[in-house]
């Protein structure tokens, strides 16, 4: 009966996908004449840089037809309700990208994904990649995505006029030298002293403070199973959180977080915590200058770690055109792909072999590759490296009732429940 | 034979579409509920029957009760709101104001309107940024000196659900106008003449006589506004997204299935939304039918 069901339900949905033009790509068994990829790069840089992969593709396999299944809106969100029907109804794509880490172990243990420990010792990626990335992308042991790119969550910007009229030296180091600032541009000036906006941004600024509390290993601690978040440790780190969000501005659940950002650049907030694309945003789409109109610095009490999240590309179980697909994985993780797509996307290569050469236009990608080679490296918690989807939404629905409510207590149970749910 | 010939052909056409509409809709239903009472927590798992245990745990959820007042609040907010607005307008539409074709066309533009469209003007309307920063309707109070007025709109911890009702009234007070302007149309002229012979003040006549008649009209409307606002969803996406403040049951489950992907839950939530319509809209198909056959029809 139940096996009846889901021919029905599968059945169901292929027709919807083939008539809204999402399907392709399964119909002429495992031929390797086509590889179909699937992501949520429709815009900006990140389809630039897909472009650019596929043309370097397309150059080097001519008899391999790309079929760019990419799927807009929502950063993600449509595509990956896209890409659970056709996962579920036995219909995958021959790779499909998603963020490195544990937001990827539902799909592996859904049994969608293969592992690729064969892949990655055939081309010598267990050496290309960090030590300390492997580990952290492993599960039980194997592999099962190749990372393009690499993110930096923990990166504190500032407006350096705004910091000067402050009288504010430069970027804080450590949390409480940073509410010392912040209270000082409180009281000096009539701009926002951090701006923050939409719920997730609030979750992007609780894992930098987690990080500048802790440390890089008490910090990753937190995200083993069980792990005990009743400890005083915690309960400090909350209460700097507390007190770093009474400086943001009233109506940031109205922003997402380019307006939050963009506050800092036009001189209307002094800081703003946001991950790396943030560079991206100031320099190309509002033709800011690095070092004046904006300024970066580790999130406070963060510096020498790393907060990493990556996009990366998986084998699905089933993909049709499997060998396809591997000669398309092998390109994202070669040192030239991830060097076409990486300066366009405005990220740094995974891999820290990658030409400095050609990230040279941008002060902020130079420093972000060196950074990359030495610091200790701590996962994103919110950009799915560290906890899968359940942990990581019941960490946002304690922080939505906390903004709320404003009851830290209630948080830090209902975080440490999280954590052994 | 000869029967046969009478119902066959009725039935073939009919056939297709109760087909369809049992598999999709019913079937899809019980498929649902099956999953409710099942402990489907993760997409492979198969799921053993638990009774009703995913419908008792769901209430000790702060998210759950919090987005169940939330849907409580944006109800009798947009309920009631809708309900009064599009009254007066149909009531003052009724006494004969000029330019009534114009106006009722005014009036019931905005249901043409998504509720995407809606909230995104909304969104922009009701911006919470205070009096120095402020735009939309914040940046019009402060600018005519009502500073008071200048408040949280949907970010509000107390009022922000009912201050997201007000783009769902704006939307939809003019359909209700057209519903209640045809009901006063549609009580006799004879009717409100003969009170008026009786001696009736004209307040009187609608009071007794009018208002009355429209108890049908009143509970249509009630059935639609209903049965809109407790599965709202896109409009509560376009003005705040998904955030906790604004949380609703719909984005709930939208989120259990689509992100945290567990089935079992994201079927428990999806039962107590069509429940909850049900209860509005089963009292009205007895009422209708109840009604239809008295009347002999």
């Amino acid at each position: 009966m139940r096996a009846r069901w889901k021919v029905a339900g599968a059945a169901a949905l292929t027709g919807v996908l083939a008539a809204t033009g999402c399907g392709g790509g399964g119909g002429d068994g495992g031929g390797n004449t086509q590889v179909e990829v699937f992501s949520w790069w429709t815009g900006g840089g990140e389809e630039a840089g897909l472009n650019a992969l596929i043309e370097k593709f397309q150059e080097d396999n001519p008899d391999i037809e790309f079929v760019n299944a990419a799927v807009a809106g929502g950063s993600g969100t449509n595509a990956q309700a896209v890409l659970e029907g056709r996962l579920q109804s036995q219909d995958p794509p021959d790779s499909f990208q998603g963020h490195a880490g544990a937001e990827l172990q539902d799909y592996i243990e859904a049994g969608y994904l293969q592992p690729l420990d064969d892949f990655y010792d055939e081309h010598g990626l267990r050496e290309a990649y960090p030590e300390q990335l492997i580990d952290q992308i492993s599960y039980d042991g194997s592999i099962y995505s190749v990372p393009v790119n690499v993110h930096r969550s923990n990166v504190l910007w500032y407006n350096p006029s705004v910091l000067d009229e402050a009288g504010v030296d430069g970027a804080p180091e450590t949390l409480d030298e940073f509410i010392d600032d912040l209270r000082t541009i409180e009281e000096e000036t009539d701009v926002i002293p951090l701006a923050v906006g939409a719920q997730w941004t609030v979750d992007h600024l609780l894992e930098s403070v987690l990080l500048g509390e802790l440390g890089v290993e008490a910090y990753n601690a937190l995200w083993e199973p069980g792990a005990d978040w009743s400890t005083p440790e915690v309960q400090t780190a909350l209460e700097r959180f507390d007190e770093i969000l009474q400086y943001s501005q009233e109506e940031s659940a109205s922003e997402d977080w380019q307006e939050a950002s963009k506050r800092v650049v036009d001189g209307e907030a002094a800081f703003n915590i946001m991950g790396d694309w943030a560079a991206g945003y100031f320099v190309n789409d509002l033709g800011m200058t690095e070092g004046e109109d904006f300024a970066w610095a580790p999130s406070p009490g963060t510096d020498g770690a790393y907060m990493w999240l990556s996009d990366s590309f998986t084998l699905p179980e089933g993909a049709p055109n499997q060998e396809a697909a591997l000669t398309w994985l092998e390109l994202v993780s070669s040192q030239e792909g991830q060097d076409i797509f990486n300066p366009l996307k405005g990220s740094i290569p995974a891999r820290t072999d990658g030409d400095p050469a050609r990230y040279a236009d941008s002060q902020y990608l130079t420093e972000a590759m060196e950074q990359w080679k030495s610091d200790e490296l701590a996962g994103s918690f919110w950009h799915g490296v560290t906890v899968n989807n359940r942990w990581k939404s019941d960490i946002d629905t304690a922080l939505g009732l906390y903004l709320q409510d404003g009851d830290l207590d209630t948080l830090q149970g209902a975080l440490d429940s999280a954590a052994q749910a | 034979m000869r029967r046969a010939r009478t119902w066959l052909p009725g039935l073939l056409l009919v056939s297709p579409s109760i087909i369809l509409i049992g598999v999709f809709v019913y079937g899809m239903i019980g498929w649902n509920f099956q999953l409710a009472l099942s402990d489907k927590h993760k997409p492979i798992q198969d799921g053993a029957f638990v009774g009703l245990a995913n419908f008792i745990d769901l209430w000790s959820e702060p998210r759950w009760t919090n987005a169940v007042g939330n849907a409580i609040v944006f109800t009798v907010v947009f309920v009631g709101g809708a309900l009064v607005l599009g009254w007066l307008l149909g009531l003052l539409l009724d006494k004969g104001i000029k330019g009534e074709a114009a106006l009722r066309t005014i009036y019931l533009a905005p249901m043409a309107v998504s509720f995407i469209a809606t909230g995104l003007v909304w969104r922009w309307l009701m911006n919470p940024a205070p009096a120095e920063r402020a735009t939309g309707l914040n940046a019009l109070f402060a600018n005519l000196g009502l500073d008071s007025l200048v408040n949280d709109w949907w970010t509000s911890p107390d009022f922000g659900m009912a201050a997201m009702g007000l783009p769902a009234i704006w939307q939809l007070s003019g359909y209700i106008m057209a519903l209640f302007l045809a009901g006063f149309r549609g009580v006799p002229e004879d009717l409100r003449e003969a009170a008026r012979v009786d001696g009736c003040s004209e307040w009187q006549v609608y009071w007794k006589v009018v208002i009355p008649q429209l108890r049908p009209v009143l509970l249509s409307a009630v059935i639609i506004l209903g049965h809109m606002s407790l599965k709202v969803f896109d409009l509560i996406i376009a003005v705040a997204g998904k955030q906790i403040i604004t949380d609703v049951p719909a984005i709930f489950m939208f989120d259990m299935v689509f992100e945290v992907r567990d089935p079992a839950k994201g079927a428990t939530i999806a039962s107590y939304m069509l429940l909850a319509v049900a209860a509005v809209v089963i009292p009205y198909l007895i009422w209708t039918i109840r009604k239809e056959r008295s009347e002999g029809r």
